[in-house]
């Protein structure tokens, strides 16, 4: 990458010219892909998959590396009403060095403000953020010989992308994959999977729709498992779907002493407490922890610990006190508005735990 | 005694007194609850175009120049669009994101943990003596740097001392050096010339003064006037013309802010043991507004909206228009004092205060509205107990910076 050196050192020189500001808070005004500051995104294509889902094509900007393992999600983060929602899905395109666009496939939640939004209100053009590929729910290189993917419902979009990936480097192994939908209108990549099962003698798709046929009883010797795969005490195996298919297909593996060979992956949201206040803050640099109600803030709950919590006006106006929520939830005693995204920064003199959560400092 | 003993309020109740905290906390919640799109393309408009500007004049001043007949107008095309550039970055843009004006947009790149604006000040420092201690002890003698940041005598209560009579010089030397005024703020000379002030964190601070200011006078006094080649006088001279604009209006704006004739100072005593409700009315009586157009507002930060930005000092600038027609409302409907005025008045009062108090008290009147009347001791009431913790219960208020710095997360150098 010697190309990229002589390209950092124009950087900085120019940084010389823009202090305080970076050369890329100018060129992003140029062009809105062309800043390292936050990852961008421009979403180049919307393709309908079904009737509520979609698949984003996008285009990443500067400081994009096209390494993401399949199997991996990234975050997104779009305007909605001013403000920054941020979500993760998982990257449905294989990886490809010599790369220019990811796509990341999203199925509208009933309740779900932006995926609902990303489905249908996100027109091609539209500048997003993103953060980088996370996730240990990945095919291994190479793949082991045997395989068996569990999904269900918009679960199909990781092991989409460890399909495109065998498929494309032909090394596609003995691979079964159960893929439950409530009708076969609403299996996201229909045409796709019939094709690459065309192409592969070693894959095999086993459907099941659910809205018809009743759920995958994975313990039931008739129609669980046993039925499906027969030989999947030997293969590795990779689930992928809504929270009670999880806890089922784990529980089971369990049950068969076989927990070693399974990758989960859980898309829905854990929800921090179940609506009660309060709850243990962990303040992750320092390290102490300190159990609240819903009342003390956080600040005070820092302080409670011995925590040095930076703090100024202890109302809500300064700012001094900002510090970076990395996981759980918040809620700002002002006007009860709740703060959830990892890694916000949050007041803490007027905000209070809702659930466990963590506090960087 | 607490705010609401102060003349101008002593026509309230406790419970008018907590009524109007309640109003003015809905004005808040309503102006919260509808800040959406439209406020974010307003900032995000703001921050294009004073770019933009920017960028026009470091490129107009680099090429004129080079033309005999181009030189002139080109010079004074580019100072005057990066004197405009500077005055957006620092008021309306600089000085609202550091507030956290903006932080709800979670955005990181306009967002006050990180923003780092386009003056000497590094905004760590900003953040300190700014957002926390001018906004929490607004006009209190003795905490609030803004009164004369340090070198002018800007209350009677201060006491005179024969070097205050070179105040009208002073003056003037802040004014044209506002930018370096302002960076050293935060140090708080007042302390250092007591010997309060902490060594290390003296030191510290120095040395974080001391990288910002430097590469900010490198960029406009050696990098840009280098890259005009041989007539690199001419750039020079316009980027000298655009920071002393942007002092001589930034320094106008901000004396605006506080120091006409209505606005009061207060002492320590009279914000023991405030209620939120009264911090607000200390707000209101502490803080001046100018009149003039969008425009006007807009190049002074929305600061002429003082009033409604020490009421709320974090809710969109482009929203203070608005608050003000129901904080205005809301002073004639409990009879409160709204100081307001042209701007050349507001600035006339300020200068007229800085002249007078060069000399001592007795040779000069005061232009403030009656002084509250001194009462012996034996009428004040006793302390009520409202139920917060006094100051002896809190820890010590913290003297370093907030968490943000060291953090870590540094800009460009």
């Amino acid at each position: 990458m010697s190309a990229t050196i002589p390209w950092e050192r124009v950087r900085r020189a120019g940084a010389k010219l823009t202090t305080p500001l970076h050369p890329d808070d100018y060129l992003s005004l140029i062009n809105p892909l062309w800043s390292q500051r936050e990852l961008r995104g421009r979403v180049e294509e919307v393709v309908q998959e079904t009737e509520d889902a979609a698949t984003l094509v996008i285009r990443p900007g500067w400081g994009w590396r096209f390494d993401h393992r399949p199997g991996q999600y990234v975050g997104i983060g779009v305007q909605v009403e001013g403000r920054f929602q941020w979500r993760s899905y998982s990257v449905s395109s294989p990886p490809r060095r010599s790369g220019r666009h990811i796509a990341i496939t999203v199925r509208a939640m009933p309740e779900g403000l932006l995926s609902s939004h990303l489905v249908n209100g996100l027109a091609p053009g539209t500048i997003v953020r993103l953060a980088k590929p996370e996730g240990d729910f990945v095919l291994p290189d190479p793949p082991p010989p045997r395989m068996l993917f569990l999904v269900g419902g918009s679960g199909i979009t990781p092991v989409m992308a460890m399909l495109r990936t065998l498929d494309r480097r032909h090394t596609m192994p003995d691979v079964v994959l159960h893929y439950s939908s409530p009708t076969p209108e609403r299996m996201i990549f229909r045409d796709e999977l019939a094709r690459l099962e065309e192409a592969h003698s070693g894959l095999t798709v086993h459907r099941l729709h659910t809205d018809t046929d009743g759920i995958l009883e994975v313990g039931d010797r008739e129609r669980g498992l046993d039925a499906v795969c027969p030989d999947w005490r030997e293969r590795e195996t990779w689930a992928c779907g809504p929270g009670p298919m999880l806890d089922a297909v784990s529980a089971h593996f369990e049950a068969e002493g076989l927990e070693d060979r399974l990758h989960l992956e859980r898309f829905t949201l854990e929800l921090g407490g179940d609506g009660g206040e309060g709850g243990q803050i962990r303040f992750q640099t320092s390290g102490k922890e300190v159990e609240v109600d819903g009342a003390t803030t956080v600040l005070e709950a820092g302080e409670q610990a011995g925590v040095g919590m930076p703090y100024g006006c202890r109302m809500g106006i300064c700012h001094t006190c900002t510090l970076t929520l990395v996981s759980g939830t918040v809620r700002d005693l002002r006007n009860g508005e709740e703060y959830a995204q990892p890694n916000e920064q949050v007041q803490t003199c007027v905000t209070a735990a809702v659930g466990d959560c963590v506090i960087d400092i | 005694m607490a705010i609401a003993d102060v003349q101008e309020y002593t026509h309230l109740t406790d419970d008018e007194v907590e009524q109007i905290g309640r109003e003015l906390d809905r004005i808040r919640a309503d102006v919260e609850a509808s800040r959406g799109a439209a406020d974010a393309a307003y900032i995000n408009r703001m921050i294009k175009v004073q770019r933009g500007l920017a960028a026009a004049a470091r490129v107009t001043l680099m090429t004129t120049c080079h033309s005999k007949k181009a030189r002139v107008p080109g010079a004074v095309a580019g100072a005057t669009m990066l004197g405009l550039a500077k005055i957006l970055e620092n008021m309306e843009i600089g000085h609202n994101v550091m507030h956290g004006q903006w932080d709800w947009m979670n955005d990181p790149e306009i967002h006050s943990s990180n923003w780092e604006w386009d003056t000497a000040q590094p905004a760590e420092q900003w953040k300190h003596s700014h957002n926390y201690i001018h906004h929490q002890f607004t006009n209190v003698l003795g905490y609030d740097n803004d009164i004369g940041y340090g070198v002018l005598r800007m209350a009677r209560e201060q006491r005179w001392n024969p070097a205050n009579l070179g105040q009208p010089v002073y003056n003037a030397l802040l004014a044209s050096l506002f930018q370096w005024g302002v960076a050293l703020h935060d140090l708080d000379l007042e302390k250092i010339r007591k010997g309060e002030k902490d060594p290390k964190e003296m030191k510290r601070q120095l040395k974080q003064i001391w990288r910002k200011g430097r590469n900010q006078a490198l960029k406009d006094y050696v990098v840009y006037p280098a890259l005009s080649g041989p007539h690199w006088r001419t750039t020079i001279k316009a980027n000298a013309t655009a920071n002393l604009a942007r002092n001589l209006w930034s320094y106008m704006i901000i004396f605006c802010g506080h120091f006409p004739d209505g606005a009061m100072h207060f002492t320590e005593e009279e914000l023991e043991d405030e209620t939120r409700s009264e911090w607000y009315l200390r707000q209101i009586l502490g803080a001046a507004n100018f009149e003039g157009g969008r425009l006007l507002h807009i190049l002074s930060g929305n600061l002429g909206f003082q009033i409604e930005h020490h009421l709320f000092p974090d809710l969109p600038s482009n929203r203070y228009a608005e608050i003000s027609e129901r904080v205005r409302a809301l002073c004639d409907k409990y009879d409160l004092p709204y100081t307001t005025g042209p701007l050349h008045r507001q600035y006339g009062q300020t200068l007229r205060t800085i002249m007078k108090l060069s000399l001592p008290n007795r040779f000069t009147s005061s232009d403030s509205p009656p002084e509250p009347p001194n009462r012996p001791d034996a009428v004040e009431a006793p302390p009520v107990d409202k139920g917060r913790k006094s100051d002896a219960e809190l820890p010590p208020r913290r003297s370093e910076l907030g968490g943000w710095s060291r953090s870590g997360i540094g800009r460009a150098s």
